[in-house]
């Protein structure tokens, strides 16, 4: 047994280093000055681009299996983000955000794959289908409206039969016009415009995006009828939806027609096509869309749900509405994270998605501090660096079964800081960008 | 009874248009009548009173008006609108704010949140506006925070704008959430006992409040209270309920010397041995 001080000691300092980093990029940010966001966020970018690819000598600054931790946080950011918003924000308990992690993440990685291999219909009925879906919601809401009082569940109906309606046009125009785009991929040897890298990438931007919608989408048919359930039994019931996504991913061969998939063995054969850029511009977009979202009158109406839904109701807030639209978002942000996770790993297991590694994004969630976003941004990047990156390659050199060991101990951990600090290791303080705009007081005309 | 009762406020019709008109109000939970059968009119510019003795039933009216209970049968109209079967916020929307009996705000937003969570239906800019943060947004936003602080600073609590709700003393508590009702632009005012927990010289401030809310903003108010020093003071006319029923209707005067009142508050025969021991 030999415990490797050196490496330690480097881990601690990369942690330390990616907070200072995230400090910097928030308070440049938050920066009044326009010029002072832009550079900060290039040089934030820049920084780690060059990280990632300059070498000193014979080791690279950052390397392989930093650049996984990394992407890892990235997406782990995403989704716990989107959990916060939901249960810190919203006060809505829900285990699903995992399934809905999953959902994004095959649904992503079957429309490159299926583009690699000369197949638009990946892209043409996703992209169609949510498409269409999201009319179909504005249509269907619209005729809700009008009949006052329409039971929740006869909206689920209604809702759920437009989607398959939705969904079956989608694949008839998706199987219709795939016939015209094969043969601008080309051949092998001859590869068409489709099958150019720039084209790729586009692909792989519109993939995410609509990983995002799909999850949204189906987070939306699925909170719609379970939302009106009390905190409790809302809480059962994502646990229900994560076993069942899970139970879909391990059949997708099976009782799912997407043999690509493979079921229980895993999905092989995904395009690497996650790139620090990419990653980068996700978690920046989702950070900046979910930091206005908060701070503005939606995200006030979301937190007035969470702290008083009678009082929330009396002072004209649809709470109904606003659980769902919170749901909704940060399923989408579950559903991007799943996207980019699925591109830069190339392998997806359902293994991976099981309801109990679910639980990793609400601990975050909850150890950062429940509707701080700093705190569940930083305690993404803390966990993956501190359990991924230090106490898993610790324990490995200390035995086969140590790794083992990690999950007394973070555990433990947290018991220790529920107790010592309920309110989360950050509690309600935000970084520079992500803060409350400070409300000044009016000056007072004189004389009144 | 409640029929002559009734009729007699329904005669002095030189009086406003009618803001709130409720009638046969009827709310059974399980095997009890809560509300039974209730009617009340409330005109424009009026400042009425509900009282009576606890589980009267008082409370209950106040949340059928808002929407948070369903009647079991009865109408409630608001400027000739039927409310029964809207949902609490649309109601709301329409002009009726209230405050709660115990005390309901955001206890972890600030105090200034509070009041913007109000304005909310009024923002004047959607959810996209919000995520892109484009001009209408600023504009808009700056315009809201300032008259929430503008209400604030009427109640004497902009000193207190940042500072977290539930950290508030329990005074202040029930003004900010008089400027939380406030600010959602009601028509109508419910204050759900205003007065509850206050010392004497808080009593006396809250009506003068009272007084100068309903004056500055226009409003029709209808309160709860036990305080009956406040009731008997600012209110014009009088309901008083008991076991879900209207006992008694009238001018602060008329209701002090009803001997179903009495009665209701101090027990049956006690109107014979006032003044012998309370």
């Amino acid at each position: 047994m030999s415990v490797n001080l050196g490496f330690i000691v480097l881990s601690l300092v990369k942690i330390v280093a990616i907070l200072a980093y995230l400090y910097g990029l928030f308070w440049a940010m938050g920066h009044a000055n326009r010029l002072v966001k832009v550079a900060g966020v290039v040089l934030a970018f820049g920084i780690i681009q060059i990280a990632l690819s300059v070498q000193i000598g014979e080791t690279q600054i950052l390397n392989d299996f930093d650049r996984g931790l990394l992407f890892q946080a990235c997406t782990m950011t995403m989704v716990a983000l989107g959990l916060n918003l939901i249960y810190g924000f919203n006060g809505q308990f829900s285990l699903a955000q995992w399934g809905f992690y999953g959902i994004g993440a095959y649904t992503a990685a079957d429309i490159t794959y299926r583009w690699n291999v000369r197949d638009a219909r990946g892209l043409l009925v996703a992209g169609i289908g949510v498409i269409l879906g999201g009319l179909m919601i504005l249509a269907v809401g619209r005729l809700v409206r009008r009949y006052q009082g329409m039971p929740v569940l006869s909206q689920f109906t209604l809702y759920l039969i437009g989607s398959v309606l939705a969904g079956a046009v989608a694949v008839v125009i998706g199987n219709v016009l795939n016939p015209l785009l094969v043969p601008l991929f080309g051949t092998p040897d001859a590869p068409g415009i489709l099958a150019s890298p720039a084209v790729m990438q586009v692909v792989f931007l519109l993939a995410v995006l609509i990983a995002g919608a799909f999850a949204a989408g189906v987070s939306f048919l699925f909170g719609l009828p379970v939302l009106t359930l009390g905190s409790d039994y809302f809480g059962i019931a994502t646990l229900g939806f994560s076993i069942v996504v899970q139970t879909l991913m391990v059949n997708t061969d099976t009782i799912l027609p997407f043999p690509e998939m493979k079921g229980g063995r895993g999905m092989i054969g995904i395009p690497k096509l996650t790139t620090w850029f990419w990653a980068f511009l996700f978690l920046l977009a989702v950070i900046v869309i979910m930091r206005n979202l908060i701070h503005s009158s939606t995200g006030r109406a979301i937190m007035s749900v969470r702290e008083d839904e009678t009082a929330a109701r009396a002072m004209g807030i649809d709470v109904a509405f606003y659980k769902l639209f919170a749901f909704v978002m940060g399923s989408f942000f579950a559903g991007i994270g799943g996207g980019v996770y699925a591109h830069y790993i190339g392998f997806l297991s359902p293994g991976t998605f099981d309801f109990l590694v679910g639980f990793n994004p609400l601990i975050i969630v909850v150890f950062g501090g429940l509707g701080s976003m700093t705190g569940t941004i930083a305690a993404s990047f803390g966990w993956i660096f501190f359990l991924e990156g230090l106490l898993r390659v610790l324990l490995s050199q200390m035995g086969t079964e140590a790794p083992t060991w990690r999950y007394v101990l973070y555990p433990i951990t947290l018991l220790l800081l529920m107790l010592l600090r309920p309110q989360g290791l950050l509690g309600n303080i935000e970084w520079g960008f992500l803060k409350r705009p400070a409300v000044a007081l009016r000056a007072r005309a004189a004389g009144k | 009874m409640t029929q002559t009762l009734y009729a007699t406020t329904a005669t002095t019709t030189t009086e406003p248009e009618p803001v709130l008109e409720i009638e046969g109000l009827t709310k059974v939970f399980g095997g009890l009548r809560a509300v039974s059968n209730f009617d009340l009119v409330v005109r424009k510019g009026a400042l009425d009173g509900l009282i009576g003795p606890n589980g009267a039933g008082k409370t209950t009216v106040f949340n059928m008006i808002s929407g948070l209970y369903t009647p079991t049968s009865g109408d409630i109209y608001f400027y000739g609108e039927n409310l029964v079967g809207m949902e609490p916020h649309e109601i709301t929307q329409l002009g009726i704010g209230r405050t709660f009996q115990n005390i309901r705000l955001f206890p972890n937003l600030t105090v200034l949140t509070n009041v913007l969570i109000a304005y909310h239906p009024h923002a004047g800019y959607g959810l996209f506006d919000g995520l892109v943060r484009n001009r209408k947004f600023e504009a808009k936003e700056r315009e809201m925070v300032e008259r929430a602080q503008d209400f604030l600073a009427i109640f004497g609590l902009e000193r207190y704008q940042d500072e977290l709700a539930k950290n508030l003393p329990y005074g202040e508590q029930r003004r900010v959430e008089i400027a939380r009702a406030l600010a959602s632009e009601p028509k109508l005012l419910l204050l759900d006992e205003p007065a509850a927990g206050m010392n004497p010289a808080e009593i006396t401030r809250l009506m003068e409040y009272i007084h100068f809310i309903r004056d500055r903003f226009n409003l029709t108010i209808l309160l709860i209270e036990h305080q009956m020093r406040l009731v008997m003071n600012i209110c014009e006319q009088i309901t008083v309920m008991d076991f879900g029923e209207v006992i008694a209707r009238g001018t602060p005067k008329e209701v002090q010397n009803d001997v179903r009142v009495i009665e209701a508050y101090l027990g049956r025969g006690a109107a014979g041995r006032q003044g012998v021991s309370a």
